[in-house]
């Protein structure tokens, strides 16, 4: 597990008590952001009718996710659509660079996934809350269902409603982690093995990492359409 | 046997794994909190400076180049559009044009030929008419000469049979006798010289 391991990079910083050192963590967050914002500005930069190979990626990005959010989300959420790709590229970007062998993997982290899915959480709520007031505790009183039943559902709905972010969260976490975790085993394997029986967790080694390249990508996109899903649900009541 | 031995070293190296992680986990990374703090912090400085650079700069600029080539794809389709339409009319005028110049090219061959009968006919009329009348006159010519020859003939006979008489016997014949005796011949044989 030595490649889920934090370890500080640099000198130990602290605001009053609290430790926000550099760590291994922090250096691939900056270098996905980077690669990102690298990524895009230059396939920004020059705008030709037919689009260079960088131009051609960003603006493919940018309509695969403008159309993911209209699809889900309708037009109201033109506004939160930054955030939304933002997002969407972050995870995605932190999932690949964790498959690259010896880097860390940002996302297979519970406190990163859960602080972003917390955010997305209260961000949900609060927007809920300002579009249509108290209104929006209609959420948990489905329509069509019941008087007897009513008080059973929405018991259920608030629980499922405040399961989000941890389901949200923990989705993205436990799917790295255990992508990661399996790679590592079917190594381990093929160094135990040696030349006799190593090739066949070495055949899966291969294949795993072209499914977990998969995941990385299904991940990133769960992610980024359920926090469109929640913000459907906040901006378009109606359940 | 090759699978047995297989089968073997399965289980030997499952073995050795359990001890190889046994030696170096102690329990999950994740939830030790050391850097918890630490991770949410760089998070939200990372992610935020990334949502204000791809909101601020990026993005619209992304969004500015999709709309000018839409735009401008949208405008080149509309402009050639026009252009072949223009050229549809075009074709229509020219068509047209050709339409015209060709019932014009007929009308003024029609109009040239009515014209060149017309001068014939007039020519061929006067021509006639003159023909006619130089035949008419040359009839009346002929007519005449044939109305005076005989009185003309009569004439010379009678003094070529005066002259003749006097030569020969040498007596003036008195020219009254002759000219009747001439046309009492002429009379006889007058038809036989002319077809009348």
């Amino acid at each position: 597990m030595t490649q889920f391991e934090v370890y500080r990079i640099g000198p130990e910083i602290k605001i009053g008590a609290f430790d926000i050192s550099f760590t291994n963590a922090s250096l691939f967050m900056v270098i996905s952001s980077l690669a990102i914002l690298l990524i895009f500005n230059l396939g920004s930069k020059k705008n030709s009718l037919l689009p260079s190979k960088l131009q051609l990626l960003a603006e493919l990005s940018y309509t695969f996710v403008s159309k993911m959010i209209s699809d889900t989300a309708g037009s109201k959420a033109r506004p939160y659509f930054a955030f939304i790709f933002s997002l969407f590229m972050f995870v995605l970007f932190c999932n690949m660079f964790g498959m690259i062998p010896y880097t860390f993997t940002v996302t297979s982290h519970i406190i990163v996934t859960f602080m972003l899915a917390a955010f997305i959480f209260i961000g949900v709520t609060i927007i809920g809350f300002i579009k249509h007031g108290f209104g929006y505790l209609k959420l948990f009183v489905p329509s069509g269902v019941p008087a007897v039943l009513l008080p059973l559902i929405v018991v259920i709905e608030i629980i499922s409603y405040l399961s989000r972010p941890i389901s949200l969260s923990v989705r993205l976490f436990a799917n790295m982690m255990a992508g990661h975790t399996m790679m590592k085993v079917f190594g381990g394997f093929v160094i135990s093995l040696g030349i006799v029986g190593g090739w066949l967790p070495l055949s899966f080694s291969v294949a795993l990492t072209g499914l977990e390249i998969l995941v990385a990508f299904l991940q990133a996109y769960v992610f980024a359409i359920l926090t469109c899903i929640y913000l459907n649900d906040a901006l378009n009541l109606h359940h | 046997m090759i699978k047995k031995i297989i089968f073997q070293l399965i289980i030997f190296s499952f073995l050795s794994i359990k001890k190889v992680f046994a030696a170096e986990s102690g329990g999950m990374p994740q939830l030790n909190p050391e850097f918890w703090i630490s991770q949410i912090f760089w998070l939200a400085l990372t992610f935020g400076v990334l949502y204000l650079f791809l909101s601020k700069l990026i993005l619209p600029k992304i969004s500015a180049n999709l709309e000018s080539r839409k735009s401008q794809i949208s405008d080149n389709i509309g402009a050639a559009d026009k252009q072949r339409e223009e050229s549809e009319t075009k074709l229509k005028e020219y068509e047209e044009i050709i339409f015209k110049s060709k019932n014009e090219a007929k009308s003024i061959y029609n109009q040239a030929r009515e014209k060149a009968l017309k001068d014939i006919k007039a020519k061929s009329e006067v021509l006639d008419k003159q023909i006619n009348e130089e035949i008419k006159k040359a009839e009346d010519e002929i007519n005449q000469l044939r109305k005076v020859a005989p009185t003309k003939i009569n004439k010379i006979a009678i003094e070529t049979a005066s002259e003749l008489t006097q030569k020969l016997i040498g007596a003036e014949v008195n020219n009254s006798s002759i000219s009747a005796i001439v046309d009492d011949l002429s009379k006889r044989s007058g038809d036989k010289y002319y077809d009348n």
